[in-house]
């Protein structure tokens, strides 16, 4: 098992066509994703990586009934892709995508709590489930079939957790990419869910950031709702309060969303908290042995 | 993006929200003559610089004369206003506001922003507004209303008059605060604000409601069909490292520590930062390179790192997703040679071609130390700043 992707994935790619969309699904179809095509309007009837194109969502999922699709639209086009994908009724939606405005998400968001389906990110680097299934931007050759559930706000730091779980032997079941942004189609707690009730996953890492209150509201969810194991890093301890720390997310305000707050909540919460991303692995290969 | 006082209340006039008569002075030779036009006696003057803390900076004053607007201006208009909220060179002044003075029975506060934790858009109103609004919000949390905008229905009037009771306010100024709560949602959402301040929100001596200080800031995401907001982005406010960064799609922002760091992604930018503390040194920066890097940004990056004469060392740090690490070491390399870098730089490449990356490196016959794990590369770069 594993969670949200897997061999019975039937994914297709919105903005298909474009460079970095060619780039990773050729990477996804290599990796054994069962990815069937893709949507550019325009260019409905070309082929593309030994794929139909198809012009919009709807025929897509009429002829190859995908259930996910990897948006890699650019933002300003991304809301109507969005919303194209949850009419069409597809159940998990992945957005690579940064820079979407963030009122944007608050509609779609919204959109997508009444149709029942799912949104991962945008600005995130998307997901993997090692050895089955990759919809993402991350390097597949640091990941390794295993016991660890990663969800993380940051790209980099989800590899960097990801290389050492897969050093140390662990590996991991899924890796999910939620996005730093202000309003993620999902967040935390609705990751730490799906990690609770998969038998594969026997851990969980959590990798957070300054600003927000998500982290917060994990802490109190997973005291009461998640029985395995939790190792946490916060990232930005040393950040400046006021500073604008690149992702829209990161923003400290009022003494609220510092790290140190995030750190205590989680500890309180029976979490085991890291200050160096570079002990992320070895902490939680030593909270499953 | 941040708007500026000025800005924000000309965006309020065309929303219907009440602000005093106001003109803006770029010269000293204009103040006067505009500050007559208001006809009045009694004139605020305020410095228009983007950071807050203007008043107890002395970059507010209220006037009682023609002379003293000019003196006002003279003082201010090409100067730099220092505030605790901006670093120990402030921001220039390049506008003064004139405005008629109003008389203040009492200050309300008004704010609109996105809250992350319910996922809408909220406005917030405190009977008790003014310069400790934050004090107030952390010790009589009670004393703050908040009303929650949905951002595809209709705005409701019962929210408005909740609100508005938590205010005190009587009938008439409550009719008035509904058009107020509702032009002033309509204007979050239609120009895509991140946020919206009026603090202080008055009675006057008419016992009318009126903005008399505005605090705009627009999602830089949605920047792209905001054009006329766009068009008011002052380069002037912003730090002019930061701003030569972001030409290059670089993420910079300047700190107090002497080791420059280079990153790839705000979050492992954050935990380089975290780590190069734990190791018992201090980051001169925050810098994301982004997914785009290239030779030439990596180049630009160097420059901008050394720009900053506290920089003893510099660490970078690179996991490849994307990014390519030989692209990465092949753009050190011609950085180091082209901008001349005297100080040591160690350089942490994982992921994506490391392997090439590191070979690169080795064989350039450079000062520039490769090391692979990610704490000793800190433990190194805190060593080489002591």
């Amino acid at each position: 098992m594993s969670i949200l992707i897997g061999k019975d994935t039937i994914a297709i790619c919105q903005g298909f066509t474009g460079s970095q969309a060619s780039l990773h699904c050729k990477q996804a179809i290599e990796y054994g994703t069962n990815l069937v095509g893709g949507v550019t309007p325009g260019k409905a009837g070309e082929r593309h990586l030994d794929r139909p194109v198809f012009g919009d969502v709807k025929s897509a999922v009429e002829k190859t009934k995908a259930n996910t699709s990897i948006i890699f639209v650019p933002a300003k086009f991304c809301k109507d892709s969005i919303n194209e994908a949850l009419d069409a009724g597809i159940k998990l939606i992945i957005v690579i995508t940064e820079g979407i405005p963030t009122l944007d998400m608050l509609s779609l968001k919204i959109k997508a709590d009444t149709l029942g389906s799912m949104i991962i990110g945008p600005n995130c680097p998307g997901l993997i489930t090692p050895g089955a299934c990759k919809l993402g931007i991350m390097p597949a050759d640091i990941h390794k079939k295993g016991k660890v559930g990663i969800v993380s706000r940051s790209g980099t730091l989800t590899y960097e957790a990801v290389d050492q779980t897969s050093q140390i032997g662990l590996g991991q079941s899924s890796c999910v990419g939620i996005g730093g942004d202000p309003i993620p189609g999902s967040n935390f707690i609705d990751i730490l869910k799906l990690f609770e009730s998969d038998k594969q996953t026997e851990g969980i890492v959590m990798v957070g950031e300054i600003g927000g209150t998500a982290e917060e509201e994990a802490a109190d969810f997973i005291k009461s709702n998640i029985s395995k194991p939790v190792v946490a890093y916060i990232a930005g301890v040393s950040a400046p309060a006021g500073k604008r720390m690149g992702h829209a997310g990161a923003i400290i305000s009022g003494g609220k969303g510092t790290a140190d707050e995030k750190f205590l909540a989680l500890e309180n919460a029976g979490v085991v908290t890291v200050k160096s991303p570079a002990l992320i692995g070895k902490t939680i290969f030593d909270l499953l042995n | 993006m941040n708007l500026h006082e000025h800005q924000a209340k000309t965006l309020f006039k065309s929303y219907d929200l009440p602000t005093s008569n106001f003109f803006v002075a770029n010269k000293v030779e204009e103040a006067k003559e505009l500050a007559e036009k208001l006809n009045v006696s009694k004139w605020v003057v305020k410095a228009q610089v983007h950071a807050g803390g203007r008043g107890k900076a002395g970059g507010v004053e209220v006037v009682e004369s023609l002379e003293d607007v000019e003196s006002f201006a003279k003082k201010w208009l090409g100067k730099n206003l220092v505030t605790y909220q901006t670093d120990k060179n402030g921001q220039p002044v390049n506008s003064i506001l004139i405005e008629e003075c109003t008389e203040i029975i009492s200050e309300l506060y008004l704010g609109v922003v996105v809250d992350r934790s319910t996922r809408s858009i909220v406005v917030m109103a405190s009977p008790e507004g003014g310069v400790n609004i934050e004090e107030v919000a952390e010790k009589k949390p009670e004393k703050i209303y908040k009303a929650s905008v949905k951002i595809d229905e209709e705005i409701s009037d019962d929210d408005g008059k909740r609100l508005a009771l938590g205010l005190n306010l009587n009938e008439e100024q409550t009719k008035q605060f509904l058009g107020i709560f509702k032009n002033l949602s309509k204007l979050f959402i239609e120009k895509d604000l991140a946020l919206v301040e009026i603090n202080p929100l008055v009675i006057d001596d008419k016992n009318k409601l009126k903005c008399l200080d505005g605090k705009v800031s627009v999602d830089n995401n949605a920047l792209f069909r905001q054009k006329e907001l766009l068009g008011l982005r002052d380069t002037s406010q912003e730090e002019q490292r930061e701003l030569e960064a972001s030409k290059w799609d670089l993420n910079y922002v300047s700190l107090e520590g002497d080791i420059g760091c280079m990153v790839n992604g705000a979050g492992l930018a954050m935990g380089t930062m975290d780590i190069i503390k734990l190791s018992g040194g201090f980051p001169a920066n925050f810098l994301d390179v982004g997914g785009g890097v290239n030779k030439k940004s990596v180049s630009e990056a160097f420059k901008i790192i050394l720009s900053d004469k506290n920089v003893k060392a510099i660490l970078i740090n690179i996991f490849g997703g994307i990014v390519k690490c030989d692209v990465v070491a092949e753009g050190i390399i011609s950085a180091v040679k082209e901008v001349g870098v005297d100080i040591p730089v160690i350089v942490r490449l994982k992921g994506n071609n490391a392997n090439i990356a590191q070979e690169i490196l080795t064989k350039s016959d450079l000062n520039i130390v490769f090391e692979p794990d990610l704490s000793t590369a800190a433990k190194k770069a805190v060593e080489f700043s002591k």
